[in-house]
């Protein structure tokens, strides 16, 4: 019996009863529809927090104070207070680390911003020029912070773009003087609206020079080191000069280094696993639709058992009356699964529609993943019904009708 | 040739046991014509579905062209079925969904035939019944008659030595009934052995041979054309209550 006339015979089976078999299939469908656009939708996010995190430039190491963060050393209790980080950490890291391209000092403080009446609490970070380049911020008016050496102060700030338009209206603020906790500081620069990003809320933010920031902090420590790797520099081995560097300055690794990289591969794990999880959920709906599909070859079984028995009058084996319902069972399921990709896709591509900015993809081991399991949905639950059919007395089976 | 020897074949109905074969001895010449009677429940559909290979006998053996065929597995049975054996019913059992064609082309699927040898093998067949123009249809759309013609066609399909009708001609009207017989006549003529079992006299009187059958057992041997009617056939020489 060749493969192609098997199919052939069961899928005339099938569809002499179209509205039962028809049915059968919404199940499958809906098992398979749901894991589609279920891991559509997790690989989106992925890619969706990916990209995020891509945005802020190709190969970040980020330094900060403390190996509490993700190291699980001693409480700082035990291990003493931690060294500083200091400007002077972050030139040597510059200057003995060649992987490092730059070095951005970042101090993180808040400070009530005015302008004569107006005024606002703000988050003021303290950057260097460089971090424009990094966290690809555009300047809507006159420029960033000066190229200078890294612990140079001025008394210069940047404004994000809704710090800008509060203190100012629609006024030009280039030039003018604002007052960042008691500080008087030039404006001499607007970033371009940009929303949030990470929880950082660059538009209502105000950026001074890093030494101008610790200075008004009353901060003897950076908040963070931002190193900017060369292209095609190793981070891990880059991390591992940056740790040597460090310690042989502070005598221990008071100080946590973690790579973007690193970030991104933990949170794309996590968001991974989820994805398999939720899919996994998703694909016991097929178990149900294996019912179902159980059940209706079980009632086609019954009805056809007088055609089992010509069937095994004219010579069909054992043997090959439990292939022609086993395979009956896998094209529907199989079907099944074909059509719940179909509305699967179109589902997620009208999604990507809608929200362009997580970009929905049903992922190719989904796919593969979900085609397999209806198939064999069909032929698990199929068996019970072939096996009843295959082991008909062919002599009662003629006389049934 | 057939020769059955001692064939039991028993039926287990809760603690009583019924026998609807009680040791059958009987041999059948290859190319034959044997029309089995009797009244219902005397075992000849039993008989005829234990020679088609379809039923096994409780006991007894079974020689199909010289070979043991009582005991065998299911696979080989079927295969059996498939190229030696050849099967006619009362009911015609053609598949509904399926065309007159696909009906006949059904035992070449199991055999394993390429699709373009079936079709012209089927079509062939059909011609031969004197259904071409029918090939196409559903078998739902056929007449009794067209139905049982088709069945033949299948039946005939493997080139089977052996070919077994039970009342072929039941369900069929005088004239219907007259061209399947005619057909298995000429089945005959070619060379087949033909066994049918039938109530009709004038079916039984084309035989070479009748057996007549009662509660399981062979109880008469006449021939073919001595058949006029069923009282003299069924007279056991008891007084009828």
């Amino acid at each position: 019996m060749k493969p192609v006339d098997l199919a052939g015979f069961a899928l005339r089976a099938i569809l002499t009863n179209r509205r039962r078999s028809g049915l059968s299939l919404v199940g499958v469908v809906i098992g398979v529809v749901a894991v589609v656009t279920l891991t559509a939708i997790g690989e989106g996010a992925l890619r969706y927090v990916t990209d995020q995190f891509r945005s802020l430039g190709s190969s970040l190491v980020i330094v900060a104070p403390g190996r509490n963060e993700t190291t699980g050393g001693l409480p700082a209790a035990f291990g003493g207070v931690p060294n500083d980080l200091t400007f002077e950490d972050a030139l040597a890291i510059q200057r003995q680390v060649r992987a490092v391209k730059t070095a951005v000092p970042i101090a993180l403080s808040s400070a009530p911003v005015s302008q004569q009446e107006r005024r606002r609490q703000s988050p003021i970070i303290g950057a260097t020029a460089a971090l424009a380049r990094l966290q690809r911020y555009e300047i809507a008016y006159g420029s960033f912070l000066p190229e200078t050496e890294i612990d140079r102060g001025g008394a210069v700030a940047v404004l994000g773009h809704t710090v800008a338009r509060e203190l100012f209206g629609n006024a030009s603020p280039l030039g003018e003087t604002v007052r960042v906790g008691g500080w008087r500081m030039r404006v001499i620069g607007v970033i371009a609206e940009r929303g949030t990003q990470f929880g950082m809320q660059v538009d209502e933010t105000v950026f001074v020079p890093t030494a101008t920031a610790m200075r008004m902090a009353n901060k003897s420590s950076l908040s963070r080191i931002i190193l900017e790797l060369n292209p095609r520099s190793d981070p891990t081995a880059a991390i591992e000069r940056v740790k040597e560097v460090l310690v042989d300055r502070h005598d221990e690794e008071d100080f946590t280094c973690i790579s973007q990289d690193a970030v991104i591969e933990s949170l794309g794990s996590i968001l991974h696993i989820l994805t398999l999880v939720v899919a996994g959920i998703a694909s016991i709906s097929l178990a149900v639709a294996g019912i179902g599909i159980m059940n209706v070859m079980l009632v086609s079984v019954s009805e056809r058992t007088a055609e089992v028995g010509l069937l095994k009058a004219v010579g069909a084996s054992r043997r090959q009356v439990l292939l022609v319902f086993l395979v009956e069972a896998a094209l529907l399921s199989g079907a099944g699964g074909l059509l719940g990709l179909f509305v699967g896709e179109a589902i997620v591509h009208v999604g990507r529609l809608l929200y362009p900015a997580v970009d929905a993809q049903t992922p190719l081991w989904a796919i593969g993943a979900v085609l397999g399991l209806s198939f064999a949905t069909g032929v698990v639950f199929g068996v019970l019904p072939a096996w009843r059919a295959a082991g008909l007395d062919p002599v009662a089976a003629l006389r049934s009708r | 040739m057939i020769r059955v020897e001692d064939l039991w074949r028993t039926y287990q109905m809760g603690d009583h046991a019924l026998h609807a074969l009680k040791a059958v001895d009987e041999v059948i010449e290859s190319g034959e014509h044997v029309a089995i009677m009797g009244p219902s429940g005397s075992g000849k559909s039993t008989f005829l579905n234990v020679l088609g290979c379809l039923d096994s006998p409780t006991r007894g053996t079974y020689y199909l062209d010289g070979r043991d065929v009582a005991g065998l597995p299911d696979g080989e049975l079927a295969e059996i079925r498939l190229r030696q054996i050849g099967f006619i019913f009362q009911s015609f059992h053609l598949v509904a969904r399926l065309t007159a064609m696909q009906n006949v082309e059904l035992p070449m699927i199991f055999a394993g035939v390429p699709a373009a040898e079936r079709r012209a093998r089927a079509a062939r067949a059909l011609e031969a019944v004197g259904l071409s123009d029918w090939s196409g249809h559903l078998s739902t759309e056929l007449s009794g008659g067209q139905k049982q013609r088709v069945a033949i066609a299948r039946a005939t399909i493997m080139g089977p030595s052996l070919l077994l009708a039970d009342e072929p001609t039941g369900n069929l009207d005088t004239h219907s009934g007259a061209q399947v017989l005619a057909l298995l006549d000429e089945l005959h003529r070619a060379g087949r052995t033909l066994i049918v079992v039938t109530h009709d006299p004038a079916v039984a009187r084309r035989a070479d041979r009748v057996l007549v059958m009662r509660d399981g057992e062979i109880v008469k041997r006449v021939a073919g054309a001595s058949v006029t009617d069923l009282a003299s056939l069924f007279d056991f020489g008891e007084p009828t209550p």
